[in-house]
């Protein structure tokens, strides 16, 4: 029994600073964990679309034609499925929540236009595949027309 | 004799964080029955089976409570892992524990804040509240969420928690222990705390058997019940289990065990991380659970025992799943403490068998 079991605690607190921040004026401080919002890397973007289809909530939208990948950030959980999943490994989950705002916002990111010289690249590579894929298959044209003679 | 007087307590009361309803009849200032009424947050989350596949489906369980958010998550990993026979790789087991044994942490220190609050005794309140953000705190550098963990999935865990971590949790952890000793001594020593829980609210043990009570309500009943014990998951690597019960069964031995049970997850975390073996953290998951196949599991959440029952149909979405949580086991027994009380320690009364409403409904 007795009392003031607490008033050592209570004293202690008077010389401490508060368990609190001043928020907004003192920023918060996240973990390298934290799950505040998801980004993309959006140059390395495939479009491929299983971000969209893995979502539990439907806050992905990918549009391979138009290049655009969308997300709404309300209908997002934080559940990081995406970037889990994400083949090309462009999507991130960053520590730092979203900023307050006065309406709902849904964020499209489109792939930007290529430099000539990255398209240059690019024709390049494309050309060196499309050369390789040939060189197969006229190897395989011939190792069947062996088969069919023998 | 005076006249009966029905006088409803609650949706929207300052002990209860959720929406509950009572009738009180009472009669002069004594309750003579209580009528309680449920239902005000019926999400139809189990519904949601034939919406969201098995694997998805962790996700909308973890949302069924933000206090057993983890042991929700864990009790339907452990029921699929069962209906698909899918073995767990031991460090992820011993990894779930820990964050378990956390989440029982936060929950009863949650708990002794509302129960100081609402005995009157802000300040202790609000040190209950302050240190319980320290395993917050733990939950976020570990898994980046405060509430929602998103850390347990079908097959193992998401996360792994570096060995030098775990350490780092020891530390913090045991800094706590100090801190949480001054609160509990006031929670268990102090002339006006005791005034006001000793004697309150009493439950026989027989009564509590046959109100079928779980978890710290039933065990400060002299009931000596605890899933735990069983050994399932990681539990079974403890070297020495043993329940904390109290032969009281008033609100005093509630809060003595709920109060001792904080020290005791400190414990199990402590021995888990010294016994923490090395390897994979999650079992890939191939297939579908089979058709006709029914599973069910138990497991020990903050609030007591809670049932798990799942059945598969050969898709990827269950048939049927199914929770029988604590607080729905409870709250006969928590009518019967209403019996015969003072008005004035009916909120104390609900509040002592730490009713969780979004778990109850679903």
């Amino acid at each position: 029994m007795g009392s003031f079991h607490l008033t050592k605690m209570s004293l202690r607190n008077f010389f401490k600073k508060p368990a609190t921040k001043m928020y907004p004026v003192v920023a918060p401080t996240y973990t390298k964990m934290s799950k505040g919002h998801v980004a993309n890397e959006i140059k390395d973007c495939i479009f491929c679309g299983i971000c969209e289809n893995r979502c539990p909530t439907h806050a992905i939208t990918v549009s391979k034609e138009d290049e655009t990948w969308t997300i709404d950030n309300f209908s997002c959980i934080q559940c990081i499925t995406c970037v889990r999943n994400c083949p090309k490994k462009c999507l991130t989950m960053e520590p730092d929540y979203t900023k307050a705002a006065a309406q709902k916002s849904i964020i499209t990111l489109k792939k930007p236009e290529l430099t000539p010289e990255e398209r240059a690249a690019k024709e390049a590579a494309d050309k060196e595949k499309a050369a390789r894929i040939a060189a197969a298959k006229a190897a395989k044209a011939a190792r069947d027309a062996e088969a069919a003679a023998q | 004799m005076g006249t009966k007087t029905v006088i409803p307590f609650g949706p929207q009361h300052p002990v209860l964080p959720e929406p509950m309803h009572l009738d009180l009849v009472i009669e002069d200032e004594k309750v003579i029955e209580a009528i309680p009424q449920i239902g005000f947050i019926h999400r139809g989350l189990e519904k949601l089976v034939s919406k969201k596949d098995f694997m998805q489906f962790v996700l909308v369980t973890e949302r069924i409570c933000g206090i057993c958010s983890f042991g929700h998550s864990l009790g339907y990993s452990e029921t699929v892992e069962a209906l698909m026979g899918i073995e767990v790789p031991p460090r992820a087991e011993y990894l779930r524990v820990i964050w378990h044994e956390l989440s029982r942490m936060h929950s009863h220190m949650l708990w002794l804040g509302l129960l100081a609050d609402g005995f009157g005794y802000e300040n202790l309140f609000m040190q209950c509240w302050r240190l319980r953000e320290d395993v917050l705190d733990i939950f976020e550098a570990t898994t980046g969420g405060r509430v929602i963990l998103t850390a347990c999935n079908v097959g193992g865990v998401e996360q792994d928690i570096e060995n030098n971590e775990l350490a780092g949790i020891v530390v913090t952890l045991d800094k706590m222990r100090a801190e949480y000793g001054e609160l509990l001594r006031t929670f268990l020593k102090d002339r006006s705390v005791k005034s006001r829980l000793v004697g309150v609210g009493y439950l026989s043990k027989e009564d509590s058997v046959a109100a079928a009570t779980v978890g710290p309500f039933a065990r400060a009943s002299g009931i000596d019940e605890d899933i735990r014990s069983y050994g399932f998951g990681a539990y079974g690597a403890l070297a020495d289990f043993q329940p904390i019960v109290s032969t009281k069964g008033d609100g005093y031995a509630r809060c003595e065990v709920r109060g001792l049970e904080v020290l005791q997850a400190i414990d199990i975390i402590k021995e888990l991380v010294d016994k923490m073996p090395d390897g994979e953290i999650n079992q890939k998951v191939k297939g579908v659970p089979a058709e006709g196949v029914e599973v069910v599991s138990r497991l020990e959440q903050p609030r007591g025992e809670c049932f798990y029952f799942a059945k598969g149909n050969g898709t990827k979405f269950l048939e049927r799943f199914r929770i029988r949580t604590p607080t729905s086991q409870n709250i006969a027994g928590m009518v019967q403490t209403l019996q015969g009380c003072d008005l004035a320690d009916v909120p104390l009364n609900v509040l002592t068998i730490d009713p969780c409403i979004s778990c109850t409904e679903r």
